[in-house]
């Protein structure tokens, strides 16, 4: 400590000596602006070398690469064929549900750490969060495997037994797999997994809401419900979406998990309690013993899952324009 | 505090380098013992990993014999091992299918030395039955789904007298591309090639309501877990998880459980052809367990340095004569002593 200050005493900060001269300047604005351009460069590389690669199967395909959902690389009748319908379906429904089951739960979480929670309690619930997201992600997915699934099953049971007669529900909630491995079970290990990161942007983009307009908001009587309704959530709805898009991301993208207890067949169901497949799990299980357009075929699958998490993120964007207008129009 | 960090930094460096340390001393212990009676060098390997339990037991006792020779072997899947092979970044591969063209090795630039067998077991768990006997037909309409209910007319004709619950069936497969899955569906497409409509690969289209999991013991455990489940397991993986074992009907009609002699007994009956490549997989034979997996090395016609053609055939020739009854330990059938005479005098083929 005592070091410290000294030092800071020693060294005031030199504005007027050399080093803030133009030049630098002009390094700096250099530097960053390389820098923002190697990452559009590296994206640009990525997508035109596994586009690249995976040109035979696209070829081969068409668009029934990503309409077909026949995935047979060694079929009796002799040629390969290659749709990802089915795993794109895979991917969708397990992220999907790992939003419904997972946003409440990082948002509701976020909400009380930054406006109810005593302030000991909160770095205790910060911190624990944070632990979540330490946790690799085989661990979740051997959790899964060995404790929840077969747990589940039982509930999956008694949800499918409570649903039978209802029309659209009873598709919904069909009959279950007898190992649990199946799309809710992937959607609910992904739920527990995007949770830290959606719940500390959240956090992040809670506490920049002015003191002001909270305070704005009791003092016109509004209870603490409407005044998260009415102040914080038009102030921060854009960060929020920002939040749920970077969580879905990780959702779409996580592989070994999913791989582990999403079922691992080629299915597109309503059933959410059916085994399925997604994309990156697809490419993870079965890269190892692939040749030829097999292999580019899943690599194809990279770039699709790629396109479609380019797509979400632009919906998104789009979205929060649309919505940030009529929400601060309402607020103000 | 300063004083205190510091010394908590030399703690951590010297700790690192008393490691690093201990590393090093090991490693010129390992290479100044031991004669020279075997050579010295290195020895790498990658392929299948339907072999790899054998393969690693005969790398370790291969160490007393030749402490110089460091063999490694990596079990990243017989395609990926074929690849690796074909572009020279390993001395072998280990494979259970055999090369074709697309898989990156150039014809007539390898041999193959086949090294054991190893039954696929058709697995299940299925409580009150203890006695499962399964006709090919049967066994390719539970696994493509024709088949959902253990009482199933098909099931009960196989299991004359048995009383079978009315469970669902839930059959599991590899989600990874895979040499047992590839000689489990050619058995298929050879003993039921009426019912049988997948056809045969290292992956090929399961219907939707199966499940998928990931290597032997990933479809072990699911088997283990799920009530009404079966799948096909290699042999060794299925009696370490204490798997109920299915007898299957062989070609010559007899329902034969599998075991290390129905192994043996396949590849007895089977045809070796002129390179040593031999299809066990419904071999005729009273005694045969129709699902036998053979298993190869690939080594080179020609390797650049004599050295390594030297360390390769010892290893190889280790493997077929000291090794071969460590095979029933890991629960491998070991060569019938014909093929293993074959394999042996195929080493000669390995020139530098």
């Amino acid at each position: 400590m005592t070091t410290r200050t000294t030092q800071e005493k020693a060294a005031p900060p030199d504005l007027t000596g050399r080093s803030g001269g133009v030049r630098t300047e002009r390094l700096f604005s250099g530097w960053t602006l390389a820098t923002g351009f190697l990452v559009l460069a590296i994206l640009a590389l990525i997508l035109v070398t596994t586009t690249r690669q995976a040109w035979p199967a696209f070829q081969d395909m068409g668009l029934g690469f990503i309409t077909s959902s026949t995935w047979d690389p060694n079929p009796a009748s002799g040629n390969p064929v290659f749709g990802a319908l089915a795993f794109i379906y895979g991917t969708a429904v397990s992220s999907l549900i790992a939003l419904l089951i997972g946003v409440p739960i990082s948002i509701g979480i976020a909400l009380f750490l930054t406006e109810l929670a005593p302030r000991r309690l909160r770095g205790l619930a910060i911190m624990v969060v944070d632990m979540l997201a330490a946790i690799p992600s085989v661990v979740f997915g051997l959790w899964g495997v060995l404790v929840l699934a077969p747990l589940l099953v039982h509930v999956y049971r008694w949800v499918h037994d409570v649903a039978a007669p209802i029309p659209g529900l009873n598709s919904i909630f069909g009959e279950p797999v007898g190992t649990g491995r199946s799309f809710m079970t992937a959607g609910i290990i992904l739920a527990i997994m995007i949770v830290p990161i959606v719940t500390s942007i959240s956090r992040e983009v809670l506490s920049t809401v002015p003191q002001a307009n909270k305070d704005a908001a009791f003092a016109l009587g509004a209870t603490q419900w409407e005044m998260i309704t009415g102040a914080v959530f038009p102030h921060s709805f854009g960060g929020l979406v920002g939040a749920v898009m970077l969580g879905l991301g990780r959702a779409m993208g996580e592989t070994i998990a999913v791989s582990l207890v999403i079922g691992g067949a080629t299915n597109i169901t309503p059933n959410v309690f059916a085994g399925g497949n997604s994309m990156a799990a697809v490419i993870v299980q079965q890269f190892g013993e692939s040749s030829g357009t097999f292999t580019a075929a899943l690599i194809g699958l990279g770039v699709v899952l790629f396109a479609l998490t380019v797509v979400v993120n632009l919906a998104a964007r789009l979205v929060v324009r649309r919505a940030e207008v009529q929400l601060r129009g309402a607020a103000t | 505090m300063n004083r205190r960090m510091l010394s908590r930094l030399v703690l951590a460096v010297v700790a690192v380098a008393v490691l690093a340390g201990c590393g090093g001393g090991n490693d010129n212990g390992g290479s100044s013992g031991g004669g020279t009676a075997n050579g010295s060098g290195q020895l790498k390997g990658s392929g299948s990993s339907f072999q790899d339990a054998f393969n690693q037991e005969v790398i370790s006792a291969y160490k007393e014999k030749a402490p110089d020779v460091t063999v490694t072997y990596n079990a990243v899947g017989s395609g990926t091992g074929k690849q690796e092979f074909g572009k020279g970044l390993t001395d072998f591969a280990g494979t259970d299918s055999l090369v074709k063209d697309t898989d990156g090795v150039p014809a007539g630039s390898f041999v193959y030395v086949p090294t054991v067998a190893g039954p696929i077991t058709v697995s299940y768990n299925l409580s009150g039955v203890d006695k499962l006997q399964l006709s090919p037909d049967t066994v390719a309409d539970i696994f493509q789904a024709k088949i959902t209910k253990w009482n199933d007319p098909a099931i009960a004709k196989d299991n004359p007298g048995a009383s079978l619950p009315d469970t669902a069936i839930t059959v599991a497969h590899r989600s990874d591309g895979s040499g047992t899955t590839s000689n489990f569906t050619k058995y298929l497409t050879v003993a039921a090639p009426s019912t049988w409509k997948l056809g045969s690969g290292d992956t090929v289209a399961w219907p939707s309501g199966t499940q998928g999991a990931e290597k032997n013991t990933g479809v072990a455990q699911i088997i283990k877990q799920t009530d009404g489940g079966i799948g096909y397991v290699d042999y060794s993986d299925a009696v370490e998880t204490k798997l109920s074992l299915a007898a299957i009907k062989n070609k010559d009609g007899n329902f034969v459980a599998p075991s290390l002699e129905g192994a043996t007994a396949a590849m007895a009956g089977a045809t070796v052809k002129d390179d040593l490549t031999y299809d066990p997989l419904n071999a005729s034979g009273a005694d045969a367990y129709p699902i036998t997996s053979p298993t190869y090395l690939l080594l080179k016609n020609k390797y650049d340095d004599a050295n390594k053609a030297q360390l390769v055939t010892d290893f190889a020739r280790y493997m077929l004569t000291d090794g071969q009854p460590i095979a029933k330990d890991v629960n491998f059938a070991a060569l019938p002593s014909g093929l293993q005479q074959k394999a042996l005098a195929q080493l000669d083929k390995v020139q530098s």
